[in-house]
C-alpha cells in the first residue's frame, strides 16, 4: 500500500552561493522557505521537481522536502529542513544572520 | 619541514589552473553537476547544508607560521573569519563561494598547500603523531615517511578510483597519539635487531562497522614501505566491494576474507611489484628526512619558568594540563586548546591563527602542528619562554587549561554544517563543556575523552571515546546514543552501547550522571575514568544512566 502523499516543497542548493533555495510558484527561486510553492499533489510535485532539475545553472541537488502548509506559507516539518532555513546553531551565520539585516 | 620541489609546485599550480577551468565550465553550463561533482571533490570542495565547504590538507599536521597566516587570510577574505580544524589534520572553510574557490586554492599554493585528495575515493591526507619529532618516547620522526607516502599516493594513477576512501596514519612511538589502529593502514615505526621498520596494521576504521586494525606484518623493513603499501592498496582495489559502499572499505575486505588470506595476497602482490622499486624512493626518503631534522635548540635557563610555575596558579594549572615533556628537558611541547568552554571544538578565528603563527615564529622554530584532537601544537618551545607564551595565548582566548580533560571534546561539524549528518554535535559539545566549567569538576575528574559524532560515519571518533556520543535521527527527532569504554590509543577498543539513546535536552544531564557515577566509584583519584570502567564494567554506569528503568526492574 502506498503512503498518503504529504505536502512538499522543492528545495536545492544555489550553484554559486551554495545556500538553500526553494522553488516558487512563478518558477523563480527564493531564499525564504515561506515564499515557496507548496505542493499537495504527487503528480504536480514530480513535475515541479523535474522543472527544478532542468535548471542546473541555478539549483544543485534539487529534491522534494516535507513541508507544512500554514497561513504564513510552507514551514519545515523535519529539523534538518528547519536548520536549512536558519543556519548553524553555533554562530549567527547563514540565513538567520541575513534576516537581521 | 618539507618544502615543495619544483615538481610539487608545478603540479599543484597545474591542478589549480585545471580546476579554475572546470569551475568556469560549470558556471557557463558546459559541465553538468554530475560531471562537475567528482572534479570538485578531487579538489576538496563539498556542497554542504548551508554552503560549499573547502577541506584543505595539512599533511601529517605540520605547518609553519607563514602557512597559518595564509589560512587566516583566506578565512578573512573569502570565508567568515574562522576555520575548523578536523580530526584528520585538515582545516575546513565553511562558507566559500564557488567562484572564489580557484583563488583560494591559488592562495594555498602560494604557501605550498592544497586541497587535493581531501575527498573522493582516493588515498587521503596522511596523518601522523602531532608530537612527531619532539616527543621523548619516539623511535624516529614519522613525518618523513608520511611525506614519502603523500608523494607516492598523490595522483597515483592506479589509485584514483578506489572502491572507497583510504586513510593512512603513521606514528614513531609505542604510545599511539595518531589513532593508527582506526585507519585503513596504520604504521608504527619499530626497531628489530638494530634495523628500522614498521609494524603494519590494516583494516582499522570507525564508521558504520567499527573495527580495530589487525597486524598484517609485525616487522616490515623500512625500504619496503612503498611497495608493501602499494601491494595492500592494490589487493584491496581489486577485492573491495564496489557493489555496496557500506562494505567497500578495506576493513570489510579484511573481515570477509580474513587477515591470513589478505596477507597471502598482499605478499604475493608485493613479491611481484617489489623489483619495480629500484631504490629511487629511498633516495627521496633520505632527501626528505634532511628537511625534518630537529631545529637547533639553544640551552636555556629554567629559572624564569620555575619562578612563574611556583608563583602563578593559573600558569601552573595550564602547564600541568597543556604542556608535555619534550625530548629535551629545557624545552616543552605546548598544546594550544581550541576547546574554550562553550566554544566550537576545533574552530580558530583568523586573529587566533595569526597569534599562533606569531608564537611559532617568535618562540617555536616556526613550527605548528594540528592534532587529530582538534588542537594546535607548538612542538619546540623553551620552557623559559612559557610564561610569555601563556600570557599571549590568554589575551587571544587560547589559554584554556583543559588538554586531555573532559571538556577537550572532539566533535564533528554535525548537522550544523554537514549534509550527511543525522543530528547536531557542536552544541552538544558546547553544552557539556559549559556544564563542566560551571561544576568546576574536570580537574578532579582527570583524563577523560568525550568524542561526539553527528552521524554513523564517526568523524568525531565516538567509538574510541571513553564516553562516545552518536547523534541520530529517530523518527524526526535528534537522539543521542552513548558508548562507553572506547579507546583510541595503543590499547584501542571500540566502545559498548549503554542502551537507549537520549533526547537533545537530556544528553548533557546523562553525561553528568556518568561523571558523577565515576567519581563515586573510583578507588582513588589516580584511577581514571577508563580504568574505573575497565574494573567495574558497564553495570554501575548503566544504573546511573537509566535510574528509573533499573528501579522498575528491582520493584
Amino acid at each position: 500500500m502506498s503512503r498518503r502523499f504529504t505536502p512538499k516543497v522543492v528545495t536545492a542548493n544555489h550553484l554559486m552561493e551554495g545556500d538553500a533555495i526553494w522553488l516558487c510558484e512563478d518558477d523563480s527561486w527564493t531564499r525564504d522557505m515561506s515564499r515557496a510553492e507548496i505542493l499537495e499533489d504527487v503528480a504536480h510535485a514530480d513535475l515541479r521537481l523535474l522543472h527544478a532539475q532542468a535548471q542546473p545553472h541555478i539549483a544543485v541537488g534539487a529534491y522534494l522536502a516535507d513541508a507544512e502548509p500554514t497561513p504564513k506559507g510552507p514551514q519545515p516539518t523535519h529539523f534538518r529542513e528547519a536548520f536549512r532555513t536558519r543556519g548553524p546553531s553555533n554562530y549567527d551565520h547563514g540565513k538567520q544572520a541575513e534576516a537581521d539585516l | 619541514m618539507y618544502h615543495y620541489s619544483d615538481f610539487d609546485a608545478a603540479f599543484v599550480r597545474e591542478r589549480v589552473a585545471q580546476f579554475r577551468g572546470q569551475v568556469e565550465r560549470r558556471i557557463d553550463g558546459s559541465l553538468t553537476e554530475d560531471e562537475f561533482k567528482p572534479l570538485r571533490l578531487m579538489n576538496g570542495l563539498y556542497l554542504q547544508l548551508h554552503a560549499y565547504m573547502l577541506r584543505v590538507a595539512i599533511p601529517y599536521g605540520t605547518i609553519n607560521g607563514r602557512q597559518m597566516r595564509q589560512l587566516a587570510m583566506i578565512a578573512k577574505r573569502w570565508d567568515k573569519g574562522y576555520g575548523h580544524f578536523t580530526t584528520r589534520q585538515n582545516i575546513q572553510f565553511n562558507w566559500p563561494k564557488l567562484a572564489d574557490v580557484p583563488d583560494m586554492l591559488d592562495a594555498l599554493a602560494d604557501v605550498e598547500m592544497h586541497a587535493i585528495q581531501t575527498s573522493g575515493n582516493t588515498i587521503r591526507n596522511v596523518t601522523a603523531d602531532h608530537f612527531a619529532g619532539a616527543a621523548g618516547d619516539e623511535i624516529a620522526d614519522p613525518r618523513p615517511y608520511a611525506e614519502l607516502l603523500r608523494q607516492w599516493s598523490t595522483d597515483h594513477p592506479e589509485f584514483q578510483f578506489l572502491p572507497r576512501k583510504f586513510k593512512v596514519a603513521v606514528t614513531g612511538a609505542e604510545a599511539d597519539r595518531a589513532v593508527i589502529r582506526a585507519h585503513d593502514i596504520g604504521l608504527q615505526i619499530v626497531e628489530r635487531d638494530g634495523a628500522r621498520g614498521f609494524r603494519v596494521f590494516v583494516g582499522g576504521g570507525l564508521g558504520r562497522t567499527p573495527m580495530i586494525g589487525k597486524v598484517l606484518r609485525d616487522f616490515l623493513p623500512e625500504e619496503d614501505l612503498l611497495p608493501y603499501s602499494e601491494a595492500i592498496v592494490s589487493v584491496w582495489n581489486l577485492l573491495g566491494r564496489r557493489d555496496n559502499k557500506y562494505k567497500a572499505r578495506i576493513k570489510i575486505t579484511v573481515h570477509e576474507h580474513g587477515v591470513e588470506e589478505i596477507s597471502r595476497l598482499v605478499e604475493e602482490r608485493f613479491a611481484q611489484i617489489r623489483p619495480n622499486f629500484s631504490g629511487v624512493d629511498q633516495q627521496m626518503l633520505a632527501a626528505i628526512r634532511k628537511q625534518f631534522s630537529l631545529p637547533d635548540l639553544d640551552d636555556r635557563p629554567m629559572d624564569g619558568f620555575t619562578a612563574a610555575y611556583d608563583s602563578d596558579p593559573v600558569f601552573r594549572s595550564w602547564v600541568d594540563t597543556n604542556v608535555t615533556a619534550h625530548r629535551r628537558d629545557d624545552h616543552a611541547i605546548v598544546s594550544i586548546s581550541l576547546k574554550a568552554h562553550g566554544a566550537t571544538p576545533g574552530d580558530a578565528t583568523s586573529e587566533q591563527m595569526e597569534v599562533m603563527a606569531a608564537l611559532a615564529e617568535g618562540f617555536g622554530h616556526d613550527e605548528l602542528r594540528i592534532s587529530h584532537e582538534q588542537n594546535v601544537i607548538l612542538p619546540h618551545v623553551a620552557r623559559a619562554d612559557l610564561p610569555t607564551i601563556h600570557a599571549t595565548l590568554r589575551e587571544a582566548g587560547l589559554a584554556t587549561a583543559n588538554i586531555g580533560l573532559a571538556s577537550d571534546i572532539i566533535a564533528c561539524p554535525g548537522m550544523d554544517y554537514c549534509a550527511l549528518a543525522t543530528a547536531r554535535s557542536i552544541p552538544v559539545a558546547q553544552d557539556i563543556a559549559t556544564r563542566l566549567d560551571a561544576l568546576k569538576v574536570e580537574r578532579d575528574v582527570g583524563p577523560l575523552k568525550i568524542k561526539i559524532s553527528g552521524c554513523i560515519n564517526a568523524c568525531g571518533h565516538h567509538h574510541v571515546g571513553h564516553i562516545g556520543i552518536l547523534g541520530l535521527d529517530r523518527a524526526g527527532v535528534e537522539n543521542y546514543q552513548i558508548t562507553l569504554g572506547g579507546d583510541g590509543t595503543e590499547d584501542a577498543a571500540i566502545g559498548t552501547r549503554t542502551g537507549p539513546g537520549f533526547a537533545y535536552d537530556q544528553i548533557v544531564p546523562a553525561v553528568e550522571r556518568l561523571i558523577d557515577c565515576y567519581l563515586d566509584l573510583r578507588e582513588d583519584p589516580s584511577e581514571t575514568f577508563i580504568q574505573a570502567y575497565r574494573r567495574v564494567g558497564m553495570g554501575p554506569f548503566k544504573s546511573a544512566l537509566y535510574p528509573k528503568k533499573e528501579a522498575a526492574r528491582a520493584a
